[in-house]
């Protein structure tokens, strides 16, 4: 599960972390090719990827930050805002669109006191997002939380999954 | 409909068999339903042996593009001293397409023996998965299953005993749809922006890390072990229509059908069949308005093209529209088709990667025009203007991206013309609020 932190920055590759990212070496001929998965180990940290999260990416890596920018921007489930405690991804494309998917996502929006989507609650709890196909059409509509994926969300069955996250 | 449901009479389970089995997915559980009996045997084949059964069998790619597999493996540039790389693609991300997660959710063993054959057919030792960052269960249930199958020696510097390595590993994407292309995708491997790259040189050639690599779909790696274990001509006899395609295909079907899920059948199959007998048809009152076929890159059918459908390459191309990955969206007569088609493009326009310029430019400026179709402020030349840009976006760029976002528009046009200009003439309320609403 995703938490963000406000405490000051603290090196997310030290001690554990820095090992298990070492131990990825073995798999990849190149240094670079760790990029993806460093990102992945920072936000798992720290629930979402600061400056200095790429700046210390960059360092260990030896890679500049400004090319870390560049490859974390392209990619959507990077954060790199600070996000509610739970981020929320609600699929709105075509086939789960034309089975009621905007109404689960204006549901999650009202339930969550999210004032617009990407706008975390005031309460600092959930932060909302459409995503484009989850991939999982025939279920519509998934949504997923965290690392949760639920499968045949409906507008009444959201008040009842957001009391399963603090 | 998710599993486990028992399978339909029109089905033929090969790839679905186990689906629903919470056993299948440990190593003990796939060993006692037959599996890795095909790596066992392809750990004693030559490459030559493994890619001209694969060829045999007929097997194209089910990824979308529909080239053969054993063809696409004999490519591969023989003791060339380079270290050669199999790449899995497992970036599911086409609307509509939902069939490889129920594979790696539910036969994660399947997906590992078909990458380890592939990687003996092509002279590679490693095996990159590439899963879309969204798709986190199978991602744990795969990571789990590969754990056990290097636990129990199927992988590793001594597969099997064999003396061969053959290595896996899996590498989680962190969502961009065009990671789905190969080339992009291996970009997003190397740490870079999902970039597609300029063909040639291709991928047998210089692919991933620059060294000879082949990409293969989930769908089609773990078709391989039951070609090995069973038979090119087992697999090949699995065909109802045209020859040229063999075997059984997944087809994930959504949108506006009772039970909407993923269905196993044979090649040549009715797509009446699939989506009236299997998934059970249209709601009550409702009828079938239209379908796309096979993910939402390929032209839209009316409910009238899709009569006496083979679902299969030949058959579907002669209708005009393609298999694709054989994800298949069903409209029912309540579908707003400019809505969905706007609602298409919007997804384009978000996944463009935008070093194209008549893509980056083309598929958000589409989507502006239709919006405002939408908005009842449409202008008399706008599906002109579609048209040409339509035009402008296909043929015209490093991937097929920027086309994706131009098929749906001229299909929707073309066959469901009215609809636009019901907008256009304010015989329709607009269904998007308006710059002055």
């Amino acid at each position: 599960m995703s938490r963000p932190t406000d405490a000051p920055y603290e090196p997310v590759f030290t001690g554990s972390t820095r090992e298990k990212l070492e131990a990825l070496q073995a798999q990849y001929p190149t240094r670079q090719a760790l990029l993806l998965p460093a990102l992945w180990m920072v936000q798992e940290a720290r629930g979402w990827v600061s400056d200095e999260g790429l700046a210390e990416v960059a360092a260990v890596l030896d890679l500049t930050p400004a090319y870390v920018r560049g490859v974390a921007t392209f990619y959507t489930m990077y954060h790199l805002h600070p996000m509610g405690r739970n981020v929320i991804q609600v699929c709105t494309t075509s086939p789960c669109g034309m089975c009621g998917a905007e109404q689960v996502r204006d549901a999650f929006l009202r339930h969550t006191g999210c004032v617009e989507l990407g706008r975390t609650s005031a309460d600092g709890r959930f932060t909302v997002l459409e995503s484009e196909c989850l991939g999982a059409c025939g279920m519509a509509t998934p949504v997923l939380i965290n690392d949760d994926f639920l499968e045949s969300v409906s507008p009444e069955t959201v008040p009842g999954i957001l009391t399963r996250y603090a | 409909m998710g599993y486990p449901h028992p399978p339909h009479a029109l089905e033929t389970p090969v790839l679905s068999t186990h689906f629903g089995e919470a056993a299948a997915r440990t190593f003990d559980g796939w060993v006692k339903r037959g599996g890795y009996e095909g790596l066992k045997k392809a750990l004693g084949m030559t490459p030559e042996q493994i890619f001209e059964e694969v060829k045999a069998s007929g097997l194209r790619g089910r990824g979308g593009a529909g080239f053969g597999t054993g063809l696409k493996w004999s490519f591969m540039p023989k003791e060339d001293g380079k270290p050669h790389y199999l790449v899995c693609n497992a970036d599911e991300s086409e609307p509509g397409t939902f069939k490889d997660r129920e594979i790696m959710r539910w036969t994660p063993h399947a997906l590992l023996e078909g990458c380890a054959i592939g990687c003996l057919g092509i002279r590679a030792e490693t095996c990159y998965i590439f899963i879309r960052g969204e798709y986190t269960e199978p991602l744990r249930i795969l990571q789990a299953a590969l754990a056990e199958a290097y636990a129990n020696g199927a992988l590793g510097a001594n597969a099997f005993g064999s003396g061969r390595r053959v290595d896996i590993i899996i590498h989680r994407g962190a969502g961009a749809y065009i990671c789905g292309e190969e080339t992009a995708l291996m970009n997003a491997l190397e740490g870079r922006r999902g970039n597609p790259r300029i063909k040639p040189p291709f991928p047998a050639q210089a692919g991933l890390f620059a060294m000879p690599t082949t990409i293969n779909n989930v769908e089609t790696l773990a078709a391989v072990p039951h070609i090995i274990a069973r038979g090119a001509a087992w697999y090949a006899g699995l065909c109802k229509s045209s020859p040229k395609s063999t075997g059984t295909k997944l087809f994930s079907v959504c949108g506006h059908v009772m039970k909407p899920g993923v269905y196993e059948v044979t090649m040549g199959t009715p797509m009446r069949d699939l989506i009236f007998g299997i998934a059970g048809g249209m709601k009550p009152g409702r009828t079938l308005k239209a379908v796309i076929p096979g993910g939402s890159s390929v032209p839209i059918l009316t409910a009238g093209e899709i009569e006496d459908l083979p679902l299969d390459y030949e058959g579907i191309q002669a209708r005009g529209s393609l298999l694709g990955s054989g994800g298949v969206i069903v409209m029912d007569d309540t579908t707003d088709m400019v809505y969905q088609i706007w609602r298409l493009a919007r997804f384009y326009a978000h996944e463009s990667c935008a070093q194209c310029t008549q893509c980056r430019e083309g598929t958000s400026w589409t989507t502006r025009i239709l919006e405002r179709i939408l908005k009842g402020e449409g202008r008399p030349d706008d599906l002109d203007l579609l048209l040409d840009l339509a035009d402008n976006m296909t043929g015209k760029t490093i991937c097929v991206l920027s086309d994706s976002c131009a098929t749906p528009i001229v299909s929707g046009i073309k066959k469901f013309r009215s609809e636009f200009d019901a907008y256009l003439n304010k015989t329709r309320a607009p269904v998007l609020a308006g710059a002055g609403a």
